[in-house]
């Protein structure tokens, strides 16, 4: 689809729970983006008004796909829902879906890339979640959902920081890290985020999988990211999508398992793996193995693997049991060749993964 | 080669008719085109237009809008808004006998009689596709494992038709003896009336989003391949154990939209490059209609006496192919 990418319209998922501040942010984005006119769907017309031209409402209705696959779902209201748009194609450039506290946000990715129209006139840019710092750990003792919308985001707005002292932050900070540490992760009130942390973020882009980093080690390295950003605030964010070839002063390498470590109280957790070069055969039937077997059980999976005899770089990711892969570009010269993968899922053995990842060496 | 008269307009074009002469054009800006009447085009929904349907008698179009309003479109570029469902986008619409419409909006269908009267029939899933039976005041909705069946003026439990997955478009074979759906998956479903009987119709690449029943129910056109697939349904047993004529295969690209003759047994095929073929069934002979270009081919329809065919693409190009013979 590469070719056709392009003139997709991008789709950016609002996840969160009630309460967390979606509306907030939507209304952020459609005031504040001057210039780009966005086709909102939303789950139903809220108390909260939102002021935009094209605003549909949508009833969320999960489709299960007569293949077998028991997480193999798509939602038919997003299917039905961005054919229509596509009849008004030119009157808007980016479509935002706001989903209800409850939703899975499995299904809703999962529609763009198991439709093949929706897939043809529209590109997953990124899923979003708003978490409210003040409930969140509640929500996550009483449900799955909260765990899952954290586990599937792109990027994370940890909202209401105003409403909890910094001890309290902390602790929400570290247990959200825990669940997901490759987001990238904005400390808000009222979701005052810079929008182009929030949009065109191509985080289902094959060609823009940089690197595979815990996003915190990343951010204490360059500067104290943590603060918040005012409109005057002049750090480079763009900074951190940099890639780390081996002269890279970063030394991520020795926080990387920490996170394992710790008291392990939920179930959803990352797991990172490492190896040098790998056999492309037998790594290619390995995952398509592990993602038809354990994909119910894993919510997103991305990798950058070193192929024997291959001068390039070869990138995967995916959703549940569907995985993309492609060739990416060239390993440079300096760069070590080097094969990683993480997932990020519910009940997974690590153990049993490594071990089985770690026999696709070359 | 059959003569293109091509109509201005810079839109999706969502469904194409003929009102006697008149060529119209139901466009995604909510505007309806004429071609051959007084009127060149007539503004009817303020928010996009999603969906249209000619009515039974010939006379008037109507048409379903993201402003939740209905209305009917004559050749003389009249609007007349039947009805409004607010806030709602109508994506769904149908034409019944004694000028019965049927629109749909998430898990509602309404149907508005002839008299303003105005029937709601409501579903646990969201309606994907609605289809009056072609005798008797009955309504089909196509629905998530099935379809439902509807009587519109009487009491009573509806008729239930179960088949696992999503249902999206439905319609009734003119005889009235069958009804088929397409699916989510990339798979048409059948129904024989008499007795229940499942018609699985699969083995497509695509998605199916066009059928079409040729002259005299003999067969179902559909789109979901590079060529245009018809299932016979001359048998007794409809399409079951018989192998589906394949008619217009290109190399290249697929089927968007087929639309069969209304009297002769062929059929003109839209594709995904913007081509338009008109093919007989007997032997595959085809004729070029229309070259490819200016985006896929989303909506085709035969005037009555099938000497003419409008056509329209996701582009916004459009126009009226006078055949030639």
């Amino acid at each position: 689809m590469s070719e056709a990418a392009d003139t997709r319209i991008p789709v950016t998922v609002l996840t969160g729970y009630l309460g967390a501040g979606k509306t907030t942010l939507l209304n952020r984005i459609l005031t504040e983006n001057h210039g780009t006119r966005y086709a909102v769907i939303v789950n139903e017309f809220g108390e909260i008004g939102i002021d935009n031209d094209l605003l549909v409402e949508s009833d969320e209705e999960v489709f299960e796909m007569n293949n077998g696959c028991i997480c193999c779902t798509v939602r038919g209201d997003l299917i039905r829902t961005v054919e229509n748009l596509m009849k008004r194609k030119g009157s808007f450039d980016a479509i935002i879906v706001e989903t209800t506290g409850i939703a899975d946000p499995a299904p809703v990715a999962q529609t763009f890339f198991m439709d093949e129209d929706v897939q043809a006139a529209a590109q997953l840019d990124a899923v979003v979640a708003v978490v409210d710092a003040r409930h969140v750990l509640d929500r996550l003792k009483d449900t799955d959902e909260a765990e899952d919308q954290i586990a599937f985001a792109d990027v994370i707005l940890l909202n209401k920081t105003d409403l909890v002292n910094e001890e309290q932050l902390a602790k929400v900070e570290r247990r959200v890290r825990k669940i997901n540490p490759y987001a990238k992760l904005h400390k808000t009130e009222r979701c005052s985020v810079e929008l182009t942390d929030v949009l065109n973020r191509g985080s289902f882009d094959l060609d823009r999988i940089l690197e595979l980093e815990p996003e915190f080690l990343k951010d204490s390295h360059h500067h104290a990211h943590d603060h918040e950003c005012g409109p005057d605030c002049d750090h480079e964010h763009h900074h951190h999508d940099h890639e780390c070839g081996p002269d890279c002063d970063h030394d991520h390498h020795q926080h990387h398992h920490h996170h394992h470590n710790e008291e392990d109280t939920h179930s959803v957790r990352s797991i990172s793996l490492r190896a040098g070069e790998l056999n492309a055969q037998t790594f290619l039937r390995w995952i398509g193995d592990v993602t038809q077997i354990e994909g119910p059980k894993i919510l997103r999976l991305k990798g950058i693997l070193a192929f024997k005899d291959d001068p390039q770089r070869y990138v995967v990711q995916g959703v549940h049991m569907i995985i993309e892969g492609n060739h990416q570009r060239d390993w440079k010269e300096d760069e070590a060749r080097e094969s990683r993968l993480v997932f990020i899922g519910r009940d997974l053995d690590e153990k049993a993964l490594e071990e089985s990842f770690l026999s696709c060496k070359a | 080669m059959p003569v293109i008269a091509p109509v201005d307009l810079e839109s999706f074009v969502v469904s194409t008719a003929f009102i006697g002469d008149v060529a119209l054009f139901a466009a995604g800006d909510g505007t309806v085109y004429f071609q051959g009447g007084a009127e060149t085009a007539s503004p009817v929904h303020k928010d996009g237009l999603l969906c249209a349907a000619l009515t039974q008698d010939g006379k008037a179009l109507v048409t379903g809008g993201g402003d939740g309003k209905i209305c009917r479109v004559t050749a003389d570029g009249a609007v007349e808004q039947l009805t409004e469902r607010p806030r709602k986008w109508i994506d769904m619409i149908a034409t019944g006998p004694q000028d019965a419409v049927a629109f749909a909006s998430g898990r509602t269908a309404w149907v508005r009689l002839k008299n303003g009267e105005e029937k709601e029939f409501v579903h646990q899933r969201a309606v994907g596709g609605l289809a009056f039976a072609p005798k008797g005041m009955r309504l089909a909705t196509a629905r998530y494992d099935g379809v439902t069946l509807w009587w519109v003026n009487a009491q009573g439990d509806p008729q239930e038709l179960f088949w696992k997955g999503a249902h999206s478009g439905v319609c009734y074979s003119p005889d009235g003896k069958y009804i088929v759906t397409t699916m989510q998956e990339n798979a048409l479903h059948g129904w024989r009336l008499s007795d229940n009987q499942d018609m699985r119709m699969s083995g497509y690449p695509n998605k199916i989003k066009s059928i079409s029943w040729s002259a005299k129910t003999k067969y179902l056109a559909s789109s979901g391949a590079s060529a245009a697939i018809l299932w016979p349904f001359t048998g007794k047993n409809g399409p079951m154990g018989q192998q589906p004529l394949q008619l217009g295969a290109r190399a290249d690209t697929a089927v968007s939209v087929v639309c069969c003759h209304p009297k002769e047994d062929m059929l003109a095929i839209g594709y995904k490059d913007g081509m338009v073929l008109a093919v007989r069934f007997s032997d595959g002979a085809e004729v070029l209609l229309r070259r490819p270009g200016q985006g896929a081919i989303s909506a085709l329809s035969w005037d009555k006496a099938g000497l003419r065919l409008a056509f329209g693409t996701e582009e916004g190009a459009a126009g009226v192919i006078t055949i030639n013979d």
